[in-house]
């Protein structure tokens, strides 16, 4: 049994103090396995994106505990929470976020580069872009600028972009609310099938019933609790 | 770094004006510079020529050459200072001349007539002979030519061009280097109020074996306080304008900077605005402050050099068409090396501006609706 991708214990994340008080995320148990496909559904205002964010190391909790494949997470300094982004989750957001004057290829070496000289793997992560454009479908549209990709496509980018690093766990934050249903579909499809042939774990936040048949188990969440 | 290279490559529009502004605030800046070293050049040559360490006025001249007179008794004494290895007398006269062949010319050529015992750069150990002198090369713009003659102050004294020699003008006015003899007979025909005797000169320039800076105090002491003795350095800072010039056009030259940086840091404040939601997503996949503001200055330091290089070419191109004479304005690596540090160190103070606003950006923003 290897470690689950994602551990949070006792995690409460409270924004403001005193009558401001805001309970965001309040969230006791929550274990993915290591291949699982979760779908994260809940109302506006429910917490998902809190419980994505400090799942990811974009925000810290303020309390519990946060497992990452195996590594704890919970009192990392933000440079080092930098350095695990980078390196060890994915993200794919709700809007359009690769970079405009950037090629379909570049957006993915974009990981990489960002890396600084120490950490990048050059020619690897080449081979790597090359490998994800094309199971993404994107092979004849690497060279073109992310300005010049349909909304579709760009999503496939930032997809490729998020698997770049050989994640753990990728976090999909409402992947598809921009596409239209049918391309909502076939993206989720492609989400479902990257993460399968990878057996890489991923939350998928939605509002979407649809989705959730791809998924291999559905949490709900409200006012930032789960509740099943 | 790539990231910020490739913008600057794909995305060029949106740096021409920034990088336009920068071009000509550094044109400035060297035109400023390249004129501040041709009136500096044009002040000080006589004396920057002068093979000597130390230039001896007396008391009474406050340092300068047009009221000092230098009598024989004095002469002796600071030649018997030890450590002081060589003595040649120096005169000067500033006169308006005109072309022997337009005697009557209504625009005067202002001159500097200097007699020299001790040979400057560039000038023959015996000086010409009377009547003669050697001109700095400036009076070619005036179209003389070898063995002409000039018409010197209300006297019309007649000289005689023999030769021609480089960089040597005294307060901005062209350089007549003769003998001190030729030097005595112009000054009397033109200011009988201050004729020289025989072994009388204006001031000496002395060559120094040893410490200039004590062995100068040592002359003034053997002259019992008759004379106002400088090393060159600081003789040349002490000629007329040249601190002036010097202090103002540095300060316009600092304002130019200062407006260089104002515009760089105005202009990527205004871009890291606009990077906003971009940062956020750059760190929300794991890109440093670091990362993200080294392409923030790097961008910044090749707009400067960009500017720079485009600016060094309109200076060397203006220096080429200003007909020598006219303008005193020179291009020297120097210089260029100057304004590009400046330019540089302007446009990575300016930037630095925005390092707050990229350290603030959170990444958690960057996802759902965290902001
Ligand atoms: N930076 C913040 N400061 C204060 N309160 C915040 C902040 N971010 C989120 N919240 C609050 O935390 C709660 C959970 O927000 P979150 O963004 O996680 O909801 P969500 O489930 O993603 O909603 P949506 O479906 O609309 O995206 C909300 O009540 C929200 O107002
Ligand atoms: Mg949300």
């Amino acid at each position: 049994m290897t470690d689950p991708a994602l551990q949070m214990t006792g995690v409460r994340k409270v924004y403001g103090s005193g009558d401001q008080e805001v309970v965001a995320l309040d969230c006791d148990e929550l274990t993915i396995a290591e291949d699982e496909i979760v779908a994260l559904v809940g109302p506006s205002g429910s917490g998902k994106t809190t419980l994505c964010s400090i799942a990811g190391g974009l925000l810290q909790a303020t309390e519990g505990t946060v497992e990452v494949g195996g590594r704890d997470i919970t009192e990392l300094s933000a440079s080092e929470l930098t350095d695990f982004r980078r390196t060890a989750v994915g993200f794919v957001f709700q809007t359009v976020n690769l970079v405009p004057f950037l090629t379909a290829r570049e957006n993915l070496l974009v990981v990489d580069e960002l890396g600084g000289r120490r950490s990048r793997n050059g020619a690897k992560a080449k081979e790597r872009a090359d490998q994800l454009l094309d199971e993404l479908g994107l092979t004849d549209r690497a060279g073109n600028l992310s300005s010049e990709l349909s909304g579709g496509q760009r999503q496939r980018v930032a997809i490729g972009r998020a698997l770049m690093n050989d994640p753990a766990l990728v976090l999909f934050d409402e992947p598809t609310s921009a596409l239209d249903s049918k391309l909502g579909d076939q993206v989720v499809k492609l989400i479902r099938d990257e993460m399968k042939s990878r057996g890489t774990a991923a939350i998928i936040v939605t509002h979407d019933d649809r989705i959730t048949h791809y998924a291999d188990r559905t949490v709900h969440i409200e006012d930032g609790r789960i509740t099943d | 770094m790539k990231l910020a290279l490739r913008e600057l490559r794909r995305r060029p529009g949106r740096f021409l004006a920034a990088t336009a502004v920068l071009t000509v605030l550094a044109v400035l800046l060297m035109f400023l510079g390249g004129l501040l070293d041709g009136l500096l050049a044009g002040a000080t040559g006589a004396y920057r020529a002068q093979p000597a360490d130390a230039i001896v006025y007396s008391t009474n001249a406050r340092e300068s050459l047009v009221r000092s007179r230098i009598e024989a008794p004095i002469r002796d004494a600071v030649e018997g200072v030890d450590g002081v290895a060589e003595v040649g007398g120096l005169g000067s006269i500033q006169l308006g001349a005109r072309p022997g062949s337009d005697p009557d010319a209504r625009e005067l050529i202002s001159t500097a007539l200097l007699g020299y015992e001790m040979a400057p750069r560039g000038l023959p150990d015996e000086p010409p002979g009377e009547g003669q002198v050697i001109a700095d090369t400036t009076l070619k713009a005036d179209d003389i030519e070898v063995g002409d003659t000039l018409l010197l102050g209300p006297a019309r004294t007649e000289v005689e061009v023999v030769g021609f020699v480089e960089d040597t003008n005294y307060a901005g006015q062209t350089a007549l280097w003769a003998s001190l003899d030729t030097w005595r007979s112009v000054t009397e025909a033109n200011r009988p109020d201050r004729v020289f005797a025989d072994d009388a000169v204006a001031a000496l320039v002395v060559r120094i074996d040893g410490d200039a800076s004590s062995i100068t105090e040592a002359i003034d002491e053997a002259t019992e306080g008759a004379t106002d003795t400088l090393t060159l350095d600081a003789a040349i800072e002490a000629l007329p304008g040249v601190s002036q010039q010097r202090s103002t056009f540095n300060q316009i030259i600092g304002v130019t900077t200062v407006i260089a940086l104002v515009v760089v840091g105005l202009f990527f404040a205004l871009i890291t605005v606009e990077r906003t939601a971009l940062y956020g997503i750059l760190k929300a996949i794991g890109g440093s402050s670091r990362t993200l503001f080294g392409g923030v200055l790097l961008q910044a330091v090749l707009l400067a050099l960009i500017a720079s290089a485009l600016a060094t070419a309109a200076a060397v191109a203006l220096a080429s068409v200003i007909p020598p004479g006219t303008l005193p304005f020179v291009v020297t690596g120097q210089r260029i090396l100057t304004s590009v540090v400046l330019m540089v160190v302007a446009a990575m103070v300016g930037c630095a501006f925005s390092l707050r606003r990229v350290l603030r950006i959170d990444p958690a923003a960057a996802i759902g609706t965290a902001s």
